[in-house]
């Protein structure tokens, strides 16, 4: 099957028009030596049969709606409310680029400021841009803001920010005359005096993550704090559900929030596509990198909306760009937006209590299992640590609760080696009290 | 008519969705957490209901033109039709609901297919191995100097600060090369479109780390001498990056590996038709040659029997450049792409994006100046300069095509072009649209001579008259507030 439209015979017309006799002779300036006219790749098949193709694929994983999942740990599982999914399947908003041409893009446009502006008001921020890659490059984009804004080489992460963001932020720094260096925790938080001992005046920044990678809340008002006495920048890295309920970054003095915004509206995907967002103050509004969209006039006066402060981007101030972001996720970020009008103030509201209840009880539940406690004395959110007996092998024990339909709680230990016997626990608005109740069964049985 | 801010339609206490009751006992976050951790209100977020929501991003949606409602002739940016099938396979709730934390034993329908994908990356581009982490073109650029500075640190060349680059490329590849710790040096374009070969022999001295070059170029010419050109830098132990971002033009045609290039970056949603959603998600997979496969991002799939698994493990890595592993959304779409075209399809594809510029540029070639005319590959440059005269502009031309329905094409760019408009028709535009098209472009060349405020003027049967960009930047206003809604229904 193919998509091209033109039939051989239009094909022919159209050559004889360009004034050459073959294709052949169309591509003469490919070297015949280069010119390889095949490729090693399978016969195309019918749409029946790409179908089936897909659905055998698919029957060989086990989807978090055929097992219960407790899995998190960054990537969450939430509902997505039907209209999310049919207004954002049309083809004008699937397939239309980039806004450059502002007229016949306002729908994007539009959609994009709306997007700004409500996650501006859900981080308690000044300026949002129009999306990043994923929440992991939108860190180390705040990262690299950081230390170009301060001019200092060393940025400062807690440990208990996600391992694959701190990786991410590592990479992006490999190359810069930075330094990336790690706060220890103590108790399943940032330990707040080792953070005071790294803070010197040569410290552009510090990330920390609420709540962090254990599912523990942070201190963030106070890391912002000591932040900024020595002239650094304060950067949060938030789960945007929990801003139904939590303290929004804007509230404890962030320079920086960003976060990794899929569980607005999207699947998870394997992790992918995500959806980074970036916020921050008026202040560093010329020094964001991505996209922004801005609220204008027409020539007769009428509200309209455009791409703007397109002077930091690469294809106007090419290697002195603030960043080489050159797409956003756009269609996450219409997702997300669409999430965010259907559920309004109450219904996030609504949706973070539900979360932090359901955990909780499943936290209680679990806890009551002798060889169970809960790993550190902290406040959560939906995402807890729980410390199992030293006799029990955390990985074969998911690897029997997993014969029963249940994927249990992750294990620590392979991103914090000196967490042996801890696993970390998810538990959203989609998980019910039975699934808690029968895996809470399950474990009894199991040791 | 313009459509009010789903902000402007808020209506306190109006309801959009219905939660599932909870199940467990209450708890108030107030006893489950500290004081300074509870939010006081909740986000101020628009109050309205479903249907609310549906007219309003329905009515959003027709504000937009979209590769589904009009031509998108955009170039460089490959807006081929985005098939629907693609969108089926995508939602299949076995692929769209895994999670990336799984057991391995879960997940192996995803596994194969991007293993599987990465195979059919490498056969089309004679690359050895593909990382499908990067999540766009431009960080699968980053990714690509990353393992460009790792190459060079290996082999202990503390000096290889420089990476040229010609003075048509993206604007992506200098910010690339920047935010990656190199320096720019620019390469200027010869009189026949090409890479100045002679320039670059001056130039290519023992600090260039590496060559970026896209090819074919942003001119829509074919590299001619790009055998010689990787020999070159080969010679100095510097490696070649090309930009696939025009990869479209190649299939079937030409593929980078024989051209020596050592490593690349395929824009999948441009090349592999996935659907560009007003700007993204992209997908941006990093191909090289055997040879550098030990710096590729972790984690990466691998085939053990026929047990499909992730490994995390190479010493030589750069790391890692996405939160899990890429945009798997989108390399399913491309999949599913691939799989559908096969190898007859794919190469009917590049054929015939290839006819239709050559179409396309032959009948537009009288009423504009096509400054490097001859045969090009899926896309060309024309230059608005003979209707300069009238006062008209590349950008009034790009504008007035909107009136006639047409999006416009890529404008100003490449930079080396005067009122350039960079022309990519793509494979899937019939003859009958191209020809509409050419005659819309003819016209308005007419226009500019007979009644050039027309031209100058446009659009006029947009939904907003041009807009004031220069307000837009001096003036930010890139959120809405309550007191601006005050302003505009008081006004």
């Amino acid at each position: 099957m193919w998509y091209s439209q033109n039939t051989d015979a239009q094909l022919q017309e159209m050559l004889r028009a360009i004034g050459v006799r073959s294709f052949a002779e169309l591509i003469r300036s490919v070297p015949e030596t280069l010119q390889r006219r095949t490729l090693d790749v399978p016969d195309g098949l019918a749409e029946a049969q790409v179908i089936e193709l897909g659905e055998q694929l698919a029957a060989r994983n086990r989807s978090v709606k055929d097992v219960i999942s407790f899995l998190g740990a960054g990537s969450y599982h939430h509902l997505i409310p039907t209209v999310v999914d049919a207004i954002a399947a049309r083809g004008e908003w699937l397939t239309p680029y980039t806004p450059y041409q502002a007229e016949a893009s306002q729908g994007t446009l539009q959609a994009i400021y709306e997007f700004q502006t409500m996650i501006c008001e859900l981080m308690q921020m000044e300026v949002s841009n129009a999306s990043m890659y994923d929440g992991a490059s939108a860190a180390a984009e705040a990262a690299v803001l950081s230390l170009r804004a301060t001019e200092r080489p060393r940025f400062l992460v807690s440990e208990a920010v996600h391992p694959h963001v701190r990786q991410t932020m590592s990479t992006y720094l490999s190359d810069a005359s930075a330094m990336l260096q790690v706060i220890p925790t103590v108790n399943g938080v940032t330990d707040v005096e080792a953070l005071d001992k790294a803070l010197k005046d040569d410290v552009a920044g510090v990330l920390l993550q609420q709540p962090n990678v254990f599912g523990c809340l942070e201190p963030m008002a106070q890391a912002a704090q000591r932040a900024h006495r020595v002239g650094g920048l304060f950067v949060a890295s938030v789960y945007p559900v929990s801003l139904g309920l939590l303290q929004p970054p804007g509230a404890y003095g962030a320079d920086i929030a960003v976060a990794e915004g899929r569980c607005l509206g999207s699947p998870i995907s394997f992790g992918g596509p995500g959806l980074g967002l970036f916020t921050t103050t008026q202040a560093l509004v010329r020094r964001i990198p991505g996209r922004l969209a801005g609220c204008t006039v027409d020539q007769s006066g009428r509200r309209g909306f455009t791409l703007t402060l397109q002077t930091r981007e690469q294809h106007i101030r090419r290697e002195k760009a603030t960043s080489n972001i050159c797409t956003n996720e756009g269609w996450l970020a219409l997702r997300a937006t669409i999430f965010l009008s259907v559920l309004g103030s109450h219904g996030m509201r609504e949706l973070a209590q539900l979360n932090l209840e359901k955990a909780h009880y499943a936290q209680r539940r679990l806890s009551e299992i002798p060889w169970i406690a809960p790993a550190f004395d902290q406040p959560f959110f939906n995402e807890f640590t729980l410390q199992y007996d030293e006799k029990v092998n955390v990985v074969r024990l998911n690897r029997r609760l997993a014969a029963k339909g249940v994927v249990g709680g992750l294990p620590l230990a392979q991103w914090y080696p000196h967490m042996p016997h801890a696993a970390l626990w998810c538990v959203t608005e989609t998980m019910t009290k039975d699934a808690i109740d029968r895996t809470v069964g399950a474990l009894k049985a199991l040791v | 008519m313009a459509e009010p801010l789903i902000f402007e339609q808020s209506v306190p206490g109006r309801r959009g969705y219905l939660l599932p009751p909870s199940g467990v006992p209450a708890l108030a976050a107030a006893d489950a957490w500290p004081d300074e951790a509870l939010r006081p209100i909740p986000p101020p977020l628009p109050e309205v209901a479903e249907f609310d929501v549906v007219r309003h991003y329905t009515r959003l949606s027709q504000l937009n033109f979209s590769v589904d409602t009009n031509c998108y002739p955009l170039g460089s940016c490959t807006m081929k039709y985005n098939p629907k099938l693609n969108e089926r396979i995508a939602a299949i709730p076995g692929l769209a609901y895994v999670h990336p934390l799984q057991p391995e034993a879960h997940v192996q329908g995803t596994l194969q297919l991007l293993y599987e994908l990465e195979q059919l990356l490498c056969a089309i581009t004679g690359m050895g191995a593909f990382t499908l982490q990067p999540a766009a073109g431009a960080q699968g650029e980053l990714t690509g100097l990353k393992i460009i500075a790792a190459y060079h640190r290996r082999k202990r060349h503390r000096d290889r600060t420089v990476i040229l680059i010609p003075d048509s490329a993206h604007g992506t590849n200098p910010a690339s090369a920047a935010l990656a710790g190199f320096t720019v040096e620019k390469l200027h374009t010869g009189p026949n479109g090409l890479l100045d070969v002679q320039e670059l022999q001056q130039k290519l001295t023992r600090h260039v780390a590496a060559l970026m070059l896209t090819n074919p170029n942003t001119l829509g010419l074919f590299e001619r001498d790009i055998a010689a050109i990787t020999a070159m830098l080969h010679e100095q132990d510097a490696l070649v990056y090309m930009d696939g971002a025009n990869m479209n033009a190649l299939l079937g045609v030409a593929r980078p590996g024989e051209m020596g290039v050592d490593l690349l970056q395929l824009n999948l949603h441009k090349t592999f038709s996935t659907p560009h959603g007003g700007g993204g998600p992209g997908a941006g997979p990093v191909g090289v040659r055997t040879s550098l496969e030990e710096f590729l991002p972790v984690p990466r799939v691998v085939k053990k029997g026929r047990h499909f698994a992730m490994t995390a493990r190479s010493r030589a890595t750069v790391g890692r450049v996405h939160g899990w592993f890429g945009n798997v959304g989108v390399l399913i779409r491309a999949y599913a792409y691939i799989r559908t075209l096969g190898r007859e399809g794919l190469i009917r594809a590049g054929e015939t994006a290839i006819i239709n510029a050559n179409y396309l540029k032959a009948k537009i070639n009288d009423a504009y100046a096509i400054p490097y005319d001859q045969p090009c590959m899926h896309e060309f440059i024309a230059s608005a300069t003979p209707l300069k005269a009238h006062g008209v502009t590349a950008g009034d031309v790009a504008k007035r095509l909107l009136d006639y329905g047409f999006y416009a094409p890529t404008v100003y760019f490449p930079l080396i072009v005067a009122e350039a408009l960079m022309i990519e028709p793509t494979e899937t535009e019939s003859k009958e649209t191209l020809d509409r098209f050419a005659e819309a472009l003819v016209r308005i060349a007419k226009e500019a001579a007979e009644t050039p405020d027309v031209v100058k003027r446009a659009p006029s049967r947009m939904p907003v008259e041009r807009l004031d960009e220069v307000k837009a930047a001096r003036e930010p206003n890139l959120r809405w507030t309550a007191e601006q809604h005050t302003a505009v229904s008081g006004g």
